[in-house]
């Protein structure tokens, strides 16, 4: 493994609601250029961690940040969500998938090229008396989503309404979406949730080469272990907001306490299996 | 009001009659009613001579009323098992419904070259010109706050508030600098668009009915300065002798600097209906235009996406905030030429033209052309300004034949007139997406 750096480091993240403690005091980095699994049970705060780095939440404590290629440094938990994606270049997806549904699938990935777009047009007003030089900007923006549909295998249903799309098209639309953006780093929750076999194996190729195609690094969260295991390169385990491991796929799939949390064992065993490992 | 519709025309789609619901529905209808008239219509109260106050019971026009409510409540939902939304193609055959698309798309052109004909076919009926100039002002102020409403989905009861300030910006710098209609044309936009970002900052990180609400007191409050602020205003006098609108300094009058006198025609007062008839026409088409275009740009289409997701968007990089408030502004800059137009017409503005009425008639226009639909709306303002004068001859039954009529509509098109988006952009179809996709935004 080259040392390429960390693009993201996460420090003593904390997240309280109220009384809950949803994401306690943690901390790992991903590497650049990697992909990265956040795995864990249900409720174990993964989605509050990426709320967090996407700008959702303010962290209760701790500090997110994230480093470009060029060295430039960010301070996600100091950024406003919406410029986390415009100057840090995040790009996130949802648990519970968010297309504007009454748009087509072309506009969908017009949309997210939204600021660029919107320099192009002169802030609206060279748009408006159609420059060339817009024209031409949109004319390119529309050859990159037509990338982006191809490469999804959705070009024949650019024209429908993206929530018309079967759910694993859906998915995958909102992967493209999010890439329209140009992020460095990407993250996905949960995008093999409702996949068929054939689905989830057009995911793993659909998310390597986005790693290696597209210089992009991704944050993954997935219950999909084969998914998590054939691809991550490295793998970040939660419980009760806790990092309880961390490492290759092969140290993790050989973890004590990572197995003893996914067989969802009683809370009693977990502090047997706790002592019996010696914490 | 058309997500109740709709939700309810959902849940009536389903086959078969539930006698249970629409009894039950009736029932809670006639409830609500009861409660609702028991003081407004059970109990009649009046001064007395010496000013005390006496009151009698009228039971009899209560259980009337609360039967009417009871018995409506049953027929409005047989019918809308009849009729159901016409959006489902299920009876339509192929053949029909593409006749009907190919009808459908001939409407808007057709709908235009009449609309630009009329002052030529009806030049001496003063009638129908004044109200054709009525109802294009409504279709002005309806595709203005489309912007707001039916594009970026934000639920504005105010939106009189920037015609008022259109109007009001042009009867002083008219009445007080002297400056003619065509340099104060563009102040009255801006100096409204000004206003909706000023009122944008405070209130559009408020969602849904807090919006709405807030909006609603923006536009009373307007009301309230411009009623007060007596030495600017003047107050509830308003402002007469404003200055008429002149084709680029020839004012239309009769004597010899006249426009009549200019072109060696007759005068006759009907040209100035007819200059004023293709004025608005001309101020809606560039509404309409703008709009169209907007849709085409970024901003546009952020403003689309935000009413379907604003979670979405912020995920994507869009700034709602700035988003929102150039919503506004245009919104608001539409009602502020709409303002200049209207107070250029009348030659006397006073705050009685700018009441809650107006900002509700035209948000009728939108919701029931169909949102963010610009046929829609025009239809809908045709419909609705056309209607009221049909109605006329009914006197105080107007608004009550009005309402029921809007009632029947909204049951038969939960959507609006017309409920299907169309794409801003495409690669190969350019296809409707039907309405039941589209949101209608909850702030
Ligand atoms: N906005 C919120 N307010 C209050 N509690 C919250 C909020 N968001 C999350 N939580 C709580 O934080 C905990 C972690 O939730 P989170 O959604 O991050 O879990 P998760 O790991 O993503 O689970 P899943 O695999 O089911 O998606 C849960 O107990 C949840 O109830
Ligand atoms: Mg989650």
């Amino acid at each position: 493994m080259s040392g390429n750096g960390d693009i993201l480091r996460v420090d003593g993240l904390t997240m309280r609601f109220g009384g809950i403690i949803a994401v306690n005091e943690l901390s790992f980095a991903a590497e650049r250029g990697k992909i990265t699994a956040l795995i864990g049970p249900n409720g174990a705060g993964k989605t509050t961690v990426f709320n967090c780095i996407t700008g959702f939440y303010r962290p209760s404590a701790g500090e997110i940040s994230l480093t470009h290629p060029g060295g430039e440094s960010f301070r996600l938990d100091k950024l406003n969500d919406f410029r986390i994606t415009k100057i840090a270049k995040v790009a996130r997806t949802f648990q519970n998938i968010r297309l504007f549904a009454g748009m087509t699938a072309l506009e969908n990935l017009m949309v997210a090229q939204h600021n660029k777009l919107m320099l192009a047009s002169g802030l609206t007003f060279l748009g408006l008396i159609g420059a060339p030089s817009w024209r031409a900007a949109e004319k390119q923006a529309i050859e990159r989503a037509t990338f982006w549909l191809e490469r999804i295998g959705l070009k024949d249903r650019a024209d429908d309404a993206a929530g018309n799309l079967p759910y694993g098209d859906q998915r995958r639309l909102e992967i493209a979406r999010a890439m329209c953006t140009d992020p460095v780093l990407l993250c996905l929750d949960e995008p093999a949730a409702g996949l068929n076999a054939r689905e989830s194996a057009a995911l793993s190729e659909l998310l390597l080469s986005i790693r290696d195609d597209h210089a992009t690094s991704v944050l993954l969260i997935e219950h999909d272990m084969s998914v998590v295991m054939e691809i991550s390169d490295a793998i970040v385990v939660l419980d009760y907001g806790v990092k309880i491991a961390e490492g290759t796929p092969q140290q993790i799939r050989d973890d004590q306490r990572v197995i003893a949390a996914y067989l969802g064992v009683e809370d009693e065993e977990v502090e047997a299996v706790e002592q019996e490992l010696g914490l | 009001m058309a997500k109740i519709a709709h939700a309810a025309a959902a849940t009536a789609a389903k086959p078969g009659v539930d006698v249970g619901f629409i009894f039950k529905k009736a029932l809670i209808s006639a409830l609500v009613a009861l409660v609702l008239f028991s003081l407004m219509i059970g109990v009649r109260t009046e001064a007395g001579p010496e000013g005390q106050l006496i009151y009698w019971t009228r039971f009899g026009d209560l259980a009337g009323m609360v039967g009417a409510v009871f018995v409506g409540s049953i027929v409005v939902e047989l019918l809308r098992r009849w009729w159901g939304p016409v959006d489902t193609p299920r009876l339509m055959p192929e053949g029909a419904r593409k006749t009907l698309s190919v009808a459908g798309r001939a409407v808007a052109p057709i709908l235009l070259i009449f609309t630009i004909l009329v002052p030529v076919i009806f030049y001496d009926q003063r009638y129908i010109l004044d109200l054709g100039i009525l109802v294009l002002t409504y279709v002005m102020l309806g595709w203005g706050l489309n912007i707001v409403v039916g594009l970026a989905g934000l639920l504005d009861l105010g939106y009189v508030a920037f015609y008022a300030v259109g109007a009001y910006s042009y009867a002083l710098l008219a009445t007080n600098f002297g400056l003619s209609f065509w340099i104060c044309l563009p102040l009255a936009g801006i100096l409204a668009a000004f206003w909706g970002v000023l009122l944008g900052f405070p209130v559009l990180r408020l969602r849904g009915d807090y919006l709405a609400i807030v909006t609603l007191a923006f536009g009373e409050i307007i009301r309230l300065v411009i009623i007060n602020w007596q030495s600017l205003t003047g107050g509830p006098n308003g402002i007469s002798g404003i200055p008429r609108p002149t084709l680029f300094g020839i004012p239309l009058v009769a004597g010899e600097n006249g426009l009549a006198a200019k072109l060696g025609i007759a005068f006759s007062p009907s040209q100035r209906l007819v200059f004023l008839f293709y004025l608005i026409l001309a101020l809606a088409l560039l509404t309409n235009w703008a709009t169209i275009r907007l849709r085409r740009l970024p901003i546009g289409r952020a403003w689309e996406a935000l009413r379907e997701d604003e979670v979405a968007c912020r995920a994507l990089g869009i700034n709602t905030t700035t988003t929102k408030l150039t919503a506004f502004a245009t919104g608001a800059m539409f009602g502020g030429f709409a303002g200049a137009f209207f107070a250029t017409r009348q030659g006397f503005i006073s705050p009685e033209s700018f009441t809650f009425q107006e900002s509700a008639l035209v948000l009728a226009i939108v919701v029931l052309g169909g949102m963010g639909s610009q046929l829609g709306v025009a239809l809908a303002a045709l419909t609705l300004i056309g209607g009221f004068e049909l109605f006329r001859g009914l006197d105080q039954f107007r608004m009550l034949v009005f309402g029921l009529s809007m009632v029947l509509l909204m049951v038969w098109r939960p959507r609006g007139l017309i409920g299907h988006r169309a794409p801003t952009v495409f690669l190969e179809r350019n296809q409707a997406i039907s309405s039941d996709l589209v949101k209608e935004g909850h702030g």
